[in-house]
């Protein structure tokens, strides 16, 4: 893979109440992924250290690994699901092509970051992480 | 109160729209203690902390980068809550906020019935981005009533806040079902929603800045 490839992959972010949730997806994300090369942020609980969700870290996180290509945010619940969707609404505060995935956060994780890292597209990212809704367990 | 009715050539200038955000930042610090009573019951004990948070952000916001228009200041006030309250409201304050501002444009002075109409598409923008309707115990049970107020009376601020205290009383028997409370079902029941609550300060600091 050249390096102008490389610069193309999709972004993941990560968003979470808890910044050890959210550094720790990221982290297994990635090693199940086999080091895989698609950039990962974690953006998790509130930039004092406390549980929450940060739209500034959420932004700054797209921001850090936007390549060209999009960037796709998983998040966990509630305000976390909000912040992203608020801040989609206001147009200019996210790199242009990020999506807020509506996918399971660990599995939707893994997902997205294998399918980013082979080049895939933002739209084929998206539908991997989606599918993680279907891997039933029971 | 009848005095402190706004006729409906009246019009509101931006000295106006600070004087309702401090006032809502002056309420929030007040209630703080209230609203998180109130959250530990059925939430998770952080909105007034939080809400005290987002709005001393506001009040610095407007005093370091004082806005020229009544939709500036609303905008401004919006994007601080967004990225400071650091739970659900934040977001959900913010787009109220935010696009209440962006309907006033940049308009040096407003009539109580645009005020009425942007603050509308404010609560309509909260519900879509929430996915709450109104009996789902929600800050929409304040917020709903009061912009119906305002609207009816053509600018009645004393009668939205009157309505948005109402609404927020009549939280107190409704089941929740959106965020953190629904987990509780059945158990949300006797509780005042504390987004509701907040919901209904923030319209009586509008009548406060009326006076």
């Amino acid at each position: 893979m050249t390096d102008e490839d490389e610069q193309k992959l999709v972004g993941i972010v990560l968003v979470s109440h808890s910044a050890a949730v959210a550094d720790s997806v990221a982290e297994l994300a990635k090693q199940l992924s086999g080091g895989g090369a698609a950039p990962v942020r974690a953006a998790g609980g509130t930039p004092d250290g406390g549980f929450g969700t940060s739209p500034e870290l959420i932004a700054e996180a797209a921001q850090a690994v936007d390549r060209g290509a999009g960037v796709a945010v998983l998040a966990d619940l509630g305000s976390a699901v909000l912040a992203v969707k608020a801040l989609l609404a206001e147009g200019d505060e996210l790199p242009e092509g990020t999506r807020l995935v509506d996918a399971p956060l660990v599995e939707g994780a893994v997902a997205a970051v294998v399918t980013a890292s082979t080049g895939a597209d933002v739209d084929a990212v998206l539908q991997a992480a989606s599918e993680a809704y279907d891997y039933r367990k029971v | 109160m009848s005095s402190s009715e706004p006729a409906v050539d009246d019009v509101l200038d931006t000295p106006f729209f600070l004087r309702w955000l401090i006032a809502a930042a002056g309420s929030v610090d007040r209630e703080a203690a209230r609203l998180t009573d109130l959250d530990s019951a059925i939430g998770d004990a952080d909105h007034g902390t939080n809400m005290q948070r987002g709005f001393a952000a506001v009040a610095e916001a407007l005093e370091k980068e004082p806005p020229g228009s009544p939709g500036a200041a609303l905008v401004l006030a919006g994007r601080q809550l967004i990225s400071k309250v650091g739970g659900a409201s934040g977001p959900l304050y913010g787009t109220l906020l935010r696009r209440a501002g962006k309907a006033l444009g940049d308009a040096e002075q407003v009539t109580p019935r645009q005020l009425a109409d942007a603050l509308r598409a404010g609560v309509d923008a909260v519900a879509q981005l929430g996915g709450a309707t109104p009996g789902d115990k929600t800050m929409l049970d304040a917020l709903l009533p009061a912009v119906e107020a305002l609207g009816a009376g053509a600018g009645s601020f004393p009668a939205a806040a009157e309505a948005a205290e109402k609404g927020a009383l009549a939280t107190v028997p409704m089941q929740a079902r959106k965020g953190r409370a629904s987990y509780l079902g059945e158990r949300s029941v006797g509780h005042q929603d504390p987004g509701a609550t907040s919901s209904a300060l923030i319209i009586a600091a509008l009548a406060e800045a009326a006076r």
